[in-house]
């Protein structure tokens, strides 16, 4: 299914939040034969029981349009939107990175971590757990400046996406 | 009325009345037992609901859909947990390809023993979650009648399509609130019917434009209802051009009409499909650019401008980029469509059109469906032509099985009303025929309903004889029988140098020892030359009939479109298969 153009989209999907909803968005994409880089989901409106999960999907312009398509058709969706950041979109992440080294590379670490704007939330003599929030580009590149200082392991919580202005979905 | 108290089981019986469903089919089992015991109660009624025991879950599901296609209602079935939702699941993947709507109601186990493996359980949303439209699994007795509403509201509205309702026992057992249909509305789900008229009017200029239009129409037509096949047909004799159908599409249009130049695709007629090929303007309506149809997508009609109508807007540039996309209801759009034309006044390009007709009689004296007869032995094609002659004025309704006979009964009777077609095009289920024809029987009790079948096919479902003789419908099943799975053999013919591996059936059961066992009549004629007098013998007959047509044993469907080719690269007969066909186009189905 996927181009030779493989850009990311991210796509933001409202669902009712109801039993098997997300086991439905999911079986529906992978049914199909497209792929999922991330998928965060939570609900968004606990009144209305209205989720919000965001998709990131490699693949064409056309590819994801279909996978929107599909997904309109699934009873639960009320919306999906592209609001890939190029786009109009806003999208950030945290991530949390686990880093074990000792001397001049830890020392390093902790200096990057300020350019970052990481926040050290746990430590000991050698280990750190930064969190950083951000764009996914930002946190691809720190955890690409920790690899030769001691990267150990991340979490990342996937993408958040919303739309710019005041447009609504 | 409003808010009564009803156990659940109760309540699913209270839920077909208010939703007018006065027939189900449907198999007992230890999970659903209380709602058969609401069953019983209801016979004393004044309006009972007519149950109909089947002889296995497929067969429910089938005839819930020969059911639905045949009369435009929804379909309901019964079934129990486990293997009768398993057993279902077939039934159901042919109803979601096929558009059909169908509310199955299945048991479960009590809500406590749900995830522990209890005996006949299964995980019934889980299994059904990607061959049903939606699904539901009821945790709170409260929620159940709201539940059932909205199941019929989804299944009948937008695309149709089957939908489960899955009712653990403890709470069919619980009483709780129930409420009417009139107060439940889905939250979420609404369908969009009409179609933007500027886009219908920009489809209304490309139609104006035209020199080489063709109406390429589909099952959607006959889902929108009987409007949508007026306005069609309506719509098509305003312009005069020709017009071709789906499979599923048929009866839409008038069969005979000469504006009808027969169904398109893989078994589709000659004229048919070098329209398509060549055509500057295509208008689908209802239909989907399935595989069947565009054959090679790369060469599928080159040069064509393309209209698309169609109710689910995934369809619109799924597989083929259209110019218009339409996404709504047909008969909404036709109306729109016919209403606009007329105050716009409109006119087609007439001598561009009459050329165009020129072209497309030529392609017709083609005569791709010819086939040779025979004095000794029954062509499969000439029984179902025989079978059409002596039916046609019965208004007939026609099911099948999946393979040879199928493609011959759809390109050798000619449908001129809408529902009285009735067959497993997407998913090409064996085994369809027979308990489809139990469905539209029970929706026609008086009307001629025939499966044609294969002798293969047929073995599929042949349970459900039984269920024809206890509820007295009359079906007839005919076989054309060539001792072959013959779809099956012509591509190992074609594709397979002749390595004809597993595809012919010995130790067939004796048909007509069979129908007799089952306490129905048994034919079976194999010269050309009493078949006229046997099929008069089997409509007149009062009750289900098995009829043997032994044919030919080496007849293939043509035209074809072999695999991974075009339109115009159609095999007419045997002898015109010169190339080889390429690995790639031996890879696809």
């Amino acid at each position: 299914m996927i181009n030779q153009e493989e850009l990311k989209h991210t796509v933001s999907v409202l669902v009712d939040n109801e039993p098997g909803v997300l086991a439905r968005v999911i079986g529906l994409i992978s049914g199909r034969g497209y792929n999922i880089d991330s998928l965060t989901v939570a609900e968004v409106d606990a009144e209305k029981h209205i989720s919000r999960i965001t998709i990131v999907a490699p693949g064409s312009e056309e590819t994801v349009n279909k996978m929107i398509s599909q997904l309109e058709r699934l009873v639960p969706v009320k919306k999906a939107v592209n609001v890939t950041y190029e786009k109009r979109g806003i999208e950030r992440e945290m991530a949390l990175i686990k880093i074990v080294s000792t001397g001049e590379k830890r020392v390093e670490s902790m200096r990057l971590s300020e350019v970052f704007r990481a926040k050290v939330i746990d430590t000991t003599h050698d280990s750190f757990v930064f969190e950083l929030n951000g764009s996914p580009r930002k946190i691809d590149a720190f955890i690409d400046l920790m690899k030769p200082l001691g990267l150990s392991e991340v979490s990342r919580t996937g993408v958040v996406a919303i739309a710019r202005g005041t447009e609504k979905m | 009325m409003v808010n009564m108290q009803l156990t659940g089981a109760q309540m699913v019986l209270k839920a077909f009345e208010d939703q007018q469903v006065d027939t189900i089919f449907g198999y007992p089992g230890g999970a659903v037992l209380p709602i058969y015991d609401e069953l019983a109660k209801d016979k004393d009624s004044n309006k009972p609901i007519r149950h109909f025991l089947v002889r296995h879950e497929q067969g429910a599901a089938h005839a819930a859909e020969g059911y639905a296609r045949s009369s435009g209602k929804v379909g309901v079935l019964l079934v129990t947990s486990g293997p009768g939702v398993t057993n279902a699941v077939t039934g159901l993947t042919d109803a979601m390809m096929d558009s059909i709507p169908l509310v199955c109601i299945s048991g479960q186990v009590p809500t406590h023993l749900i995830g522990t493996d209890a005996f006949q359980e299964c995980d019934a949303v889980g299994i059904t979650r990607p061959c049903t439209k939606h699904n539901w699994l009821v945790k709170d007795i409260n929620d159940l009648s709201r539940i059932l509403h909205e199941a019929f509201y989804v299944a009948s509205n937008g695309r149709p399509g089957p939908v489960l309702v899955d009712i653990p026992k403890d709470i069919q057992f619980q009483t709780g609130t129930y409420i009417g249909p009139d107060t439940v509305k889905h939250k979420s789900y609404r369908p969009k019917l009409k179609a933007n008229i500027d886009k219908i009017d920009e489809a209304l200029q490309l139609i104006v434009n035209a020199e080489k239009p063709i109406f390429y129409t589909g099952g959607g037509v006959i889902n929108s209802g009987n409007a949508a096949v007026q306005l069609l047909r309506e719509f098509v004799r305003l312009t005069g051009f020709p017009i071709t159908s789906t499979l599923q599409g048929l009866g839409a249009f008038p069969g005979d009409d000469n504006q009808f130049v027969g169904m398109l695709g893989m078994h589709g007629t000659y004229e048919a499909n070098m329209a398509m090929n060549k055509c500057d303007l295509m208008i689908n309506i209802g239909a989907r650019f399935d595989d069947r149809i565009t054959g090679k997508i790369d060469e599928f009609s080159p040069n064509s401008k393309k209209i698309h109508v169609d109710i689910d807007p995934s369809s619109i540039n799924k597989v083929i980029s259209v110019d218009v996309g339409l996404a709504g209801d047909v008969a909404h759009v036709l109306e729109d469509a016919i209403k606009l034309w007329k105050s716009k006044v409109y006119k087609v390009n007439k001598s561009s059109v009459k050329d165009w007709w020129k072209q497309i009689d030529k392609w017709r004296k083609t005569d791709s469906l010819h086939f040779e007869e025979d004095n000794d032995t029954i062509k499969p094609q000439y029984a179902i032509q025989r079978l059409y002659e002596l039916t046609k004025d019965s208004d007939a309704f026609i099911t099948t099985e999946v393979g040879q006979h199928q493609m011959w009964a759809a390109q050798h009777y000619k449908f001129n009303k809408p529902n009285r077609w009735i067959t497993s095009g997407s998913l090409g289920t064996m085994g369809f025929g027979l308990p489809a024809a139990i469905g539209a029987q029970v929706a026609h009790p008086d009307k001629l309903v025939i499966d044609i079948a294969g002798e293969a096919s047929i073995l599929m479902c042949m349970q459900e004889m039984s269920t024809a003789l206890q509820h007295k419908l009359p079906v007839k099943v005919f076989i054309i029988n060539n001792q072959y799975m013959g779809m099956v053999r012509q591509w190992q013919e074609l594709l397979h140098d002749k390595r004809y591996s597993h595809s012919y059936t010995d130790a067939l059961p004796d048909f007509v020892k069979l129908a007799e066992a089952y306490g129905a009549k048994g034919i079976r004629v194999e010269k050309p030359k009493d078949l006229d007098q046997s099929i008069k013998e089997m409509i007149k007959y009062d009750g289900p009939v098995i009829f043997d047509c032994v044919v030919d044993q080496n007849e293939n469907v043509f035209p074809m479109i072999p695999s991974g080719k075009a339109h115009n690269e159609m095999l007419l007969g045997n002898e015109t298969q010169k190339e080889e066909i390429s690995d790639e186009g031996k890879a696809l189905l």
